[in-house]
Parts: structure tokens; C-alpha cells; sequence
């Protein structure tokens, strides 16, 4: 083994570490004793279908909310930077993309323009908020969250309703960020198979953390795509995109141990359903 | 000579300043309810501070910002939808006001006063408690701006990037409740939330940043006072009135330049 890369994995840090984290909404327990920690340079991608507690970890995660039960640690003087789903912005407010990036904590007008460039919207910088389109104002919430240097970046669903381009870009952006600024990055998906391919590491969640592991390299051959690109909805992959895209993405297999019902609780030991499917 | 008018002037002036950018974050933040029901129950602190022989001014200021602070928890703890619950207060605190009124009858109250104001009557002392307290409002206004935008449009991203979202909202209401009480004199409980909202919708479309339009809106105010103030002497109607139909007029016109520069 190389000896310079132990080194450096002794070294990364824990950023945030949750500890038997509990959470019920009436009656139902959306999370169930879940651990997790996040160290410096690493990119996790937390998947998992709707409901299945995502954005309630997330909040708990981000200190939004208070768990029922449970610890947070995060690294002294963690900076966190986050990239919502969603943000709408009132039409009664009149904001620039410059105007709405310098709200971010200590942003100064170089920085600002730093980013702009770097993401390549820097044509934008005098247009109101509410005047771009859903790819564009993904890039500037993304350059709000990196305007504040982050240790951590969190992104919630970065990819939806961006076009094939837009999210290739993201996943070949994503890597270099984590190699110049060294932070740990968080990606959450509700897309079960298909991850940037450079995380190191997904977390299958329902309810509580059902599987995690590396993902695998998407393979380029006309197997995978007739294999995967009928099987599990990714029609839209078209045997030449899914080529072009391959390097960014990568299939994650499932290693369940159990299933759920539809109330969502665990029905016994038997393999994934994934699994099952494609083992057919 | 000259200084029955200029009294006056000069407390419309600096309540409309300060009712600018505090009226802009009224506006974005939809808080016009909540100030409306400020208002109403400003009521029942004059009538607390007569019953308790107080500083009015004082009990007025005390009245709204106890008012403000119990609305803030009960939005959070309540389930009632916060509009039903505004409606609630705002109407019952203006109702026990005026039936507690009542029941004073060595009590002399010009009621009318107090519903449409009477900027006339103002007097050195309230003129001292406009600028003052709207000195206050500006400053922590401008203190802490950027906090008080970022959570404006996103408390949550405000709160992760480390803001304190709590702490700056309970600042914005409370400087509500002040601007509310020293603001009643000049127009009155029922049209305080017009001096706050009108000016900053009439300054949207003519601004093309948050600063702007406070600055704006400020600007209109001011003017919809001394329009207000002219047109109340030629015609001889009631002032705080008729400061509000110059602002709605201004209003009206930014909305028409708007549409026609489209």
C-alpha cells in the first residue's frame, strides 16, 4: 500500500458525525437510529425513494431542526455550504444574481465575481433573480454556497430539472471542487441507481440506512445500457448518451439484506428487489 | 407664525423616512397583517395607559411590543393559520379597546383622533419621539441589513450560512410595534399599515435593488405627506386621510409608468 495515502486518510477529519439519530412525525418513525459521519474530502450521495426520510436528515444534518433523539458533532467552526432544491424568490423584491450572491456571509464583489466566472454565468451578474431559468438559478445557488468557503458542501437534489448537459457538467465540477477546496461534499438523490461516479460512497436510506458502499463503474457496453436503460426507467439514457455520459455517472447495486413493506417496515431477510431484477 | 404648519411638516417627514425601508421588508416579507393588527391593538394600550394614568407614548410602545412578541410565539405554536389568528387578535384587541374605552365616562377621548390620527395636534415633545425613534429604526435597520435581506429570502439558507434568524426577526417586529406607536398620531390606528405598504409598493417597479426601493419608498412617503398636507389645507380635509390618497395616487402612477415603459 501505498504509504503517503495512509497518511492522508488518517488525517481527514471527521466534518460531522450523527450519532442514533431518531425522528418521528405523528406517527410515523421516518428515522430510525441512524449513524453517519462525514470526513473532509470525501463525497457522499445519500439516495432513497420519496418519504424515506431524506429531508428530514438532511434539516437535522444542517442543524435546521432538533432530532427527537440523538447527537450532532460537527468540526469546531464548520462552515456549511448548501444548495436547496428550491428557492423561490418574490417578485416583490427586487435582487440582482450579484445582489443575491452578496447576502452570503463575508461576500466581497471579487469573490463574487470570481464565482461567476468560474461557473460561467457571469453574463448574469445584473439579471433579476426572478428572471432565470431553473439550470442558471441552480448555478447561482450553487455559487452562493461555495461564496462562503465551505468545509462541507450540501446539495439537495442538484440534478433535478437540469438538462443531460447541465448535470454533466455538475459531476465533472463537483470532483475539482473537492480537490481545490478539500471539503466534504453531500449529494441527495432520489435516483436509486445512477450516482456521480466519484463518490465515494452512497448511503441507501428508508427510514433508517439500508446499504451503503462504493459505486460501480457504469459500463459503456450495449449490455448495460439494454440491461439498465429499460430496466430501471432511465429510457431517457439512449444507448449513444449513456456512453457520453458514462464517465460522470455510475450504477450503485443494492445489498439489502431485507425488504419493505408499504408501510415501510421490514418485512424480513430477503435479497433487494434490485437485485433480484437483475439477477433475472 | 409659520410654525403651526412646520410641526407638523416635520413629524410627517420623519415618519414617512422611517416607514420606507421598514415598510419595503413589511412588504417582501408579507408582515402587512401583522402590522395592521399592531395597529388595533395600539388601541388598547392607550386605553391601559389612560386606566393607569401612563405615558402614553410609553404605554403606547410597551402595549405593541408585548403584542408583537405574543404573535411571533403563537404563529409558531399554534396551529391556526397565522392570517385567522391576525384577523382574531386584530379585531377582538381594537374591540376590547373601544368597549374598555366606554367604560370610563370621567375618561374625555377624541376616538377620531386616535382611528384617523390628527397630525395638527402634534406637539414639540411627540416630534422629539419620531425622531428618535426613527433614528433607532434606521440604524439597526442599516446595522443589520444584510442579515435581515438574507433571511428575507431564505430564512433557512440565512440560518445555515449563520445568521441569527430569530433574533433579527424579533428585532424586525419589535421595531414594527415602535414605528407603529409613534407613528399613530400622524395617521391614525387604521391607516398606519397604508403609510408602511403603499410608498414601497409604489417604489417597485421604479427599483432595481432592495436598497433602492427602501430609499424610494421613503422618498414617496415624504412626499405623499407634504402632498397630503397641502391638499388637506385647500380642501379642508381630514390630513392623515388624505396623506394616504396621495400615496395611493403615487402608487397608481408608478404602476401606470410601469405598465407603459413595458
Amino acid at each position: 500500500m501505498n504509504p503517503e495515502l495512509v497518511v492522508v486518510k488518517a488525517e481527514a477529519e471527521t466534518l460531522i458525525r450523527a450519532q442514533g439519530i431518531n425522528q418521528t412525525w405523528g406517527d410515523r418513525h421516518v428515522l430510525q437510529n441512524i449513524d453517519l459521519a462525514i470526513c473532509e474530502n470525501e463525497i457522499v450521495t445519500i439516495i432513497g425513494p420519496n418519504g424515506c426520510g431524506k429531508s428530514s436528515l438532511l434539516r437535522i444534518l444542517l442543524g435546521l431542526h432538533t432530532a427527537d433523539s440523538g447527537k450532532i458533532t460537527r468540526r469546531k467552526g464548520l462552515r456549511v455550504g448548501y444548495m436547496p432544491q428550491k428557492l423561490r424568490i418574490d417578485d416583490r423584491l427586487p435582487l440582482s444574481v450579484t445582489g443575491f450572491l452578496m447576502l452570503a456571509p463575508g461576500a466581497r464583489k471579487e469573490r463574487v465575481q470570481e464565482w461567476l466566472e468560474r461557473l460561467s454565468i457571469n453574463a448574469l451578474a445584473k439579471q433579476p433573480v426572478q428572471r432565470l431559468s431553473g439550470g442558471e438559478w441552480q448555478r447561482v445557488l450553487l455559487a452562493r454556497a461555495l461564496l462562503i468557503e465551505p468545509h462541507l458542501l450540501v446539495l439537495d437534489e442538484p440534478v433535478q430539472g437540469v438538462d443531460i448537459q447541465g448535470q454533466r457538467e455538475l459531476y465533472q465540477l463537483l470532483p475539482e471542487l473537492r480537490n481545490e477546496l478539500g471539503c466534504g461534499i453531500v449529494l441527495v438523490s432520489h435516483d436509486l441507481h445512477l450516482v456521480m461516479a466519484q463518490t465515494d460512497r452512497v448511503i441507501c436510506l428508508n427510514g433508517h440506512v439500508c446499504c451503503s458502499g462504493h459505486p460501480d463503474q457504469v459500463s459503456v457496453s450495449e449490455e448495460y445500457n439494454s440491461l439498465f436503460g429499460n430496466q430501471h426507467g432511465h429510457q431517457h439514457l439512449a444507448p449513444a448518451l449513456s456512453n457520453e455520459l458514462a464517465p460522470e455517472l455510475a450504477h450503485y447495486t443494492h445489498h439489502h439484506d431485507h425488504t419493505h413493506c408499504a408501510d415501510g417496515h421490514i418485512e424480513g431477510s430477503t435479497e433487494c428487489q434490485e437485485q433480484e431484477r437483475k439477477h433475472d | 407664525m409659520i410654525s403651526w404648519w412646520l410641526l407638523p411638516l416635520f413629524a410627517g417627514l420623519g415618519v414617512a423616512a422611517t416607514a420606507g425601508p421598514l415598510g419595503s421588508l413589511v412588504v417582501w416579507r408579507r408582515l402587512a397583517f401583522f402590522g395592521d393588527t399592531l395597529a388595533h391593538g395600539a388601541l388598547l394600550g392607550i386605553t391601559l395607559g389612560i386606566l393607569f394614568d401612563l405615558h402614553l407614548t410609553l404605554a403606547l410602545i410597551f402595549s405593541c411590543s408585548v403584542l408583537a412578541l405574543i404573535l411571533l410565539q403563537l404563529d409558531k405554536y399554534t396551529g391556526i393559520a397565522s392570517d385567522t389568528l391576525l384577523g382574531i387578535l386584530s379585531h377582538s384587541s381594537l374591540a376590547i379597546g373601544l368597549v374598555v374605552l366606554s367604560f370610563f365616562d370621567n375618561v374625555r377621548i377624541d376616538l377620531m383622533a386616535y382611528l384617523f390620527g390628527d397630525l395638527l395636534a402634534v406637539n414639540q415633545n411627540d416630534l422629539l419621539w419620531i425622531f428618535a425613534g426613527g433614528s433607532l429604526v434606521i440604524g439597526l435597520l442599516i446595522w443589520q441589513w444584510r442579515g435581515l435581506l438574507a433571511s428575507t429570502v431564505s430564512e433557512e439558507l440565512a440560518a445555515i450560512d449563520g445568521y441569527p434568524v430569530k433574533w433579527l426577526k424579533a428585532m424586525l417586529v419589535l421595531l414594527l410595534a415602535l414605528v407603529v406607536a409613534i407613528s399613530m398620531k400622524i395617521v391614525g390606528v387604521l391607516l398606519i399599515s397604508a403609510l408602511l405598504i403603499i410608498p414601497a409598493a409604489a417604489a417597485r417597479p421604479l427599483a432595481k435593488s432592495p436598497e433602492q426601493m427602501a430609499m424610494l419608498a421613503s422618498l414617496i412617503g415624504m412626499l405623499s405627506v407634504c402632498a397630503g398636507m397641502a391638499f388637506s389645507f385647500v380642501w379642508d380635509t381630514p390630513t392623515g386621510p388624505t396623506i394616504v390618497v396621495s400615496a395611493a395616487s403615487l402608487f397608481v402612477m408608478s404602476q401606470v409608468y410601469n405598465s407603459v415603459r413595458k
